[in-house]
C-alpha cells in the first residue's frame, strides 16, 4: 500500500510534495466550498439559533429564580416582623391583664377587710356593753350578798341593826 | 554515569537495528504519501468534480459538527447534558472572541467565523486517527480559507468606511514624514496576511503529521526496539491533538483582528 500511494505521487506531480500537485487544486476548493456552506447552513438556520436559544432561556430561568428568592426573603423577613410584633402585642395585653387584676383584688381586698373591721367594732361594742351589764349584775349581787353577810354577823354578835344602816354601811365600804 | 547509560542504549538501538530490521522494509518511510489526494472509487484522472479521499474527509467533518452541534443541543435542556455542554463551550468560546476582540457589532460575522472554526477544528482532529486524510494540510484548502476571509474582511472594510479604510494604511500618530514610508509597510503586510494566514494552518499540521510517519518509519526499521519511537510516536501525538485545537484558534482569533481592523480601521 505504502509503495503503491508513493509511487501515485510521483506519477502524480513528479513532486515529493501532494501539496504543490496543482492538478488536485480545483477537486479540493470545490469540495471546499461545498464543506463550508453545508456547515454554514447547518450552523446559521439549526445549530446557532438554538444553542442561542437555550443559552437565554437559561439566562431567564436564573434571573427569575433569583428574583423568586429575593420574593421569598422579603416574605420571610416581613413575616418574622409580623411575628415578633404579635409576640411583643401579645406581651403587653398580658401585662395589662396582669396589672387590672391585681388592681380588681386589690380593691377587693379593701372592701372586705374595711367590712371585717366594722364587723370587728360593732362586735367589740356589744361586747363591752355585755361585760358592762355582767359587772353592774355582779355589783348588785356582792352588794345583797354583803348586806345578808353583815346582817348574819351583826345578828351572831348579837346586836340588832336597822336594814337601812347594814345597806348604808355596805354602800360606804363599797365605795370606798 | 547517566551518559555511560544513554550512550549503552543508542549502541543497543543501532546494533539492534543492524540485527533485527526486517530485510524489504529497511528505512522506507515516505513521510509525504498520506497527503496525496486520490479518488475514492477506481484510480483515473482527478476532475474538479471527483470524490476524492479529501471529499470523503471533509464530509466527515461535517458530520462532527453535525453530532456535535445539531444533535448535541437537540433535547435544549437548561441543564445541559455532555454532548450539549461541549457545544455550548465551542458557541461560547467563539462567541465571546468575535465579541471581545472584534467588536460587538461584528456579532453578525458570528455564524461565518463559527462555520471557519468548527470546520478547521475538526478537520484537525479527524486528521489525527490513523490512516486518515488531513484536508487542513493542503495548502490548497487553507489558502481558500484564508483568501475568504483576506476578501470578506477588504470588501466589508471598504463597504463600512469607504475611503476612510485607507486610513488604515495611513499610521496618522506617526510623524508626517514616516508616514509614506509606513503605509507602503502597512500596505505589504496587508497582503501577506492570506499568506502568513494559510501557510501557518497548513504547514503546522503538514508538519506535524510528517513527523509522526517518520517516526512510524523508524519504528519499522528498529525492530526489537521499536519502543522507542512509539513512544515518541506518543509524545508527538499528543503536542499534535494540542496543535489541532491551538491552530483552529489562531486562525480564528486572527479572523477576529482582521476584523476589527476592518471595522474600525483608525488605530
Amino acid at each position: 500500500m505504502a509503495t503503491e500511494t508513493h509511487g501515485a505521487a510521483e506519477a502524480a506531480g513528479g513532486a515529493s510534495m501532494p501539496q504543490l500537485d496543482f492538478s488536485t487544486f480545483s477537486n479540493q476548493i470545490f469540495w471546499l466550498v461545498v464543506t463550508l456552506v453545508v456547515i454554514y447552513l447547518v450552523l446559521s438556520r439549526v445549530a446557532l439559533p438554538r444553542i442561542a436559544g437555550v443559552l437565554a432561556e437559561r439566562q431567564g430561568t436564573i434571573t427569575s429564580d433569583l428574583a423568586a428568592a429575593e420574593d421569598l426573603k422579603a416574605k420571610a423577613v416581613d413575616a418574622e416582623n409580623a411575628y415578633n410584633k404579635a409576640l411583643a402585642d401579645a406581651r403587653a395585653e398580658a401585662q395589662r391583664i396582669v396589672a387590672d387584676t391585681r388592681a380588681e383584688i386589690q380593691a377587693e381586698l379593701d372592701e372586705a377587710i374595711a367590712k371585717a373591721d366594722d364587723q370587728i367594732a360593732a362586735k367589740a361594742a356589744e361586747s363591752e356593753k355585755a361585760i358592762a351589764v355582767i359587772k353592774a349584775g355582779a355589783l348588785e349581787s356582792v352588794q345583797v350578798v354583803a348586806k345578808d353577810t353583815t346582817a348574819e354577823i351583826v345578828a351572831v354578835l348579837g346586836g340588832n341593826a336597822e336594814a337601812d344602816d347594814i345597806a348604808e354601811a355596805v354602800a360606804g365600804q363599797m365605795k370606798g | 554515569m547517566g551518559k555511560i547509560f544513554f550512550y549503552a542504549v543508542l549502541a543497543l538501538v543501532v546494533v539492534s537495528g543492524l540485527i533485527f530490521a526486517p530485510e524489504h522494509a529497511g528505512l522506507a518511510i515516505h513521510p509525504m504519501d498520506q497527503f496525496v489526494v486520490q479518488p475514492l472509487f477506481g484510480d483515473g484522472h482527478i476532475a474538479w468534480y471527483t470524490p476524492t479521499n479529501a471529499t470523503l474527509w471533509m464530509g466527515l467533518a461535517i458530520l462532527a459538527t453535525v453530532a456535535l452541534m445539531v444533535m448535541g443541543s437537540s433535547r435544549r435542556s437548561i441543564v445541559p447534558g455532555r454532548a450539549q455542554s461541549v457545544a455550548e463551550l465551542a458557541y461560547g468560546f467563539v462567541y465571546k472572541m468575535v465579541e471581545d476582540v472584534a467588536g460587538k457589532d461584528a456579532v453578525k460575522f458570528f455564524p461565518y467565523i463559527m462555520t471557519l472554526f468548527m470546520f478547521i477544528v475538526m478537520a484537525n482532529v479527524l486528521g489525527l486517527l490513523p490512516t486518515s486524510f488531513a484536508t487542513t494540510s493542503h495548502i490548497a484548502v487553507t489558502a481558500v480559507l484564508a483568501l475568504l476571509v483576506f476578501v470578506t474582511v477588504t470588501v466589508v472594510g471598504f463597504v463600512k468606511n469607504g475611503a476612510g479604510f485607507l486610513g488604515l494604511f495611513w499610521v496618522s500618530s506617526a510623524p508626517l514624514a514616516l508616514r509614506p514610508i509606513l503605509a507602503i509597510i502597512e500596505l505589504i503586510s496587508y497582503f501577506v496576511r492570506p499568506v502568513s494566514h494559510s501557510i501557518r494552518l497548513g504547514g503546522n499540521i503538514m508538519a506535524g503529521h510528517a513527523v509522526l510517519k517518520v517516526f512510524a518509519g523508524f519504528a519499522g526499521a528498529l525492530g526489537l526496539f521499536s519502543f522507542l519511537p512509539i513512544f515518541a510516536i506518543t509524545a508527538v501525538y499528543a503536542l499534535e491533538v494540542l496543535v489541532a485545537f491551538i491552530q483552529a484558534y489562531v486562525f480564528t482569533i486572527l479572523t477576529c483582528v482582521y476584523l476589527k481592523d476592518a471595522l474600525h480601521p483608525s488605530h
